[in-house]
């Protein structure tokens, strides 16, 4: 029960998730939203990695994880300068209140 | 209890506790911080893999680069100095008791589930392999991503940028 094998990283991986979801579902600020984003790519991170040390494929599996933290930069570089306009346009980044694509 | 034991659910517990509070502190900046420490605790838990290279990439990129993105988005979009900072929520029960549910079935499933667990050897380090593969069988995913990350910056800088006249 208490030796570490693949089931525990599962569990704090899926806890991770739940939190991020929650993060998206919940919270107003757009910066916020993208945190949860984050918590959520680093979940599904985790079980890949977990997946390659448990499951005899190689390095497969961290490799993937490599090219989900270089989409995650990249996703969050494009966010932040949607944020950043969403800023300039309305004076804040509450996503529950903008519902318009321009002025 | 081995120490790998007892170094897994110390990083374990550093990255849910902080996890946690990453949604649910009211303070911006606090959430951003705290979030510093669940992926300071989840690169721990990829050393404790065998994953070096993934690990050490996490606290470069993530710590390092995407952190600071959302530390400067966060310094520009709200009034830091300000006393309330932006920490409004919506629809917090149904979200709980959705994500909840949600929480449970995930992780009965992982538990009930019987992983078929064969243990691929440890390596002394992965950096080499990982190279190799990287321009052997992932070559174009490879190339692929150069040219999305590519893309991503000229977009981002270009849409940050944009004058409005």
């Amino acid at each position: 029960m208490f030796e570490v094998g693949l089931t525990h990283y599962l569990v704090v991986s899926s806890f991770l998730f739940a939190f991020g979801i929650y993060a998206i579902l919940v919270r107003k600020n757009a910066i916020l939203v993208l945190m949860g984003i984050e918590l959520v790519l680093n979940a599904a991170n985790i079980n890949f990695v977990a997946f390659s040390r448990y499951g005899n494929f190689g390095l497969n599996g961290q490799l993937i994880a490599l090219f989900v933290i270089i989409l995650a930069a990249a996703e969050a570089a494009i966010a932040l300068a949607i944020v950043l306009n969403i800023y300039k346009t309305f004076g804040h980044v509450n996503v529950d209140e903008i519902d318009n694509l321009k002025e | 209890m081995s120490i790998y034991d007892f170094i897994f659910y110390l990083f374990a517990a550093i990255t849910i506790v902080s996890g946690l509070m990453v949604v649910s502190s009211g303070n911006i900046v606090r959430s951003a911080f705290y979030l510093l420490a669940t992926l300071f605790g989840i690169s721990g838990l990829y050393v404790l893999l065998g994953a070096d290279f993934v690990a050490v990439t996490q606290i470069m990129v993530y710590i390092g680069g995407i952190l600071i993105l959302l530390l400067f988005g966060v310094m520009l979009t709200s009034d830091i100095t300000h006393i309330e900072i932006k920490k409004g929520k919506v629809a917090v029960l149904p979200a709980v008791v959705g994500v909840g549910v949600l929480l449970g079935s995930i992780t009965s499933i992982m538990m009930k589930t019987n992983w078929k667990i064969e243990l691929s050897k440890i390596q002394q380090t992965t950096t080499y392999d990982l190279g190799k593969l990287l321009i052997t069988d992932y070559v174009l995913i490879f190339e692929l991503l150069g040219i999305l990350l590519l893309i991503a910056m000229i977009g981002a800088a270009s849409m940050a940028r944009r004058d409005d006249k």
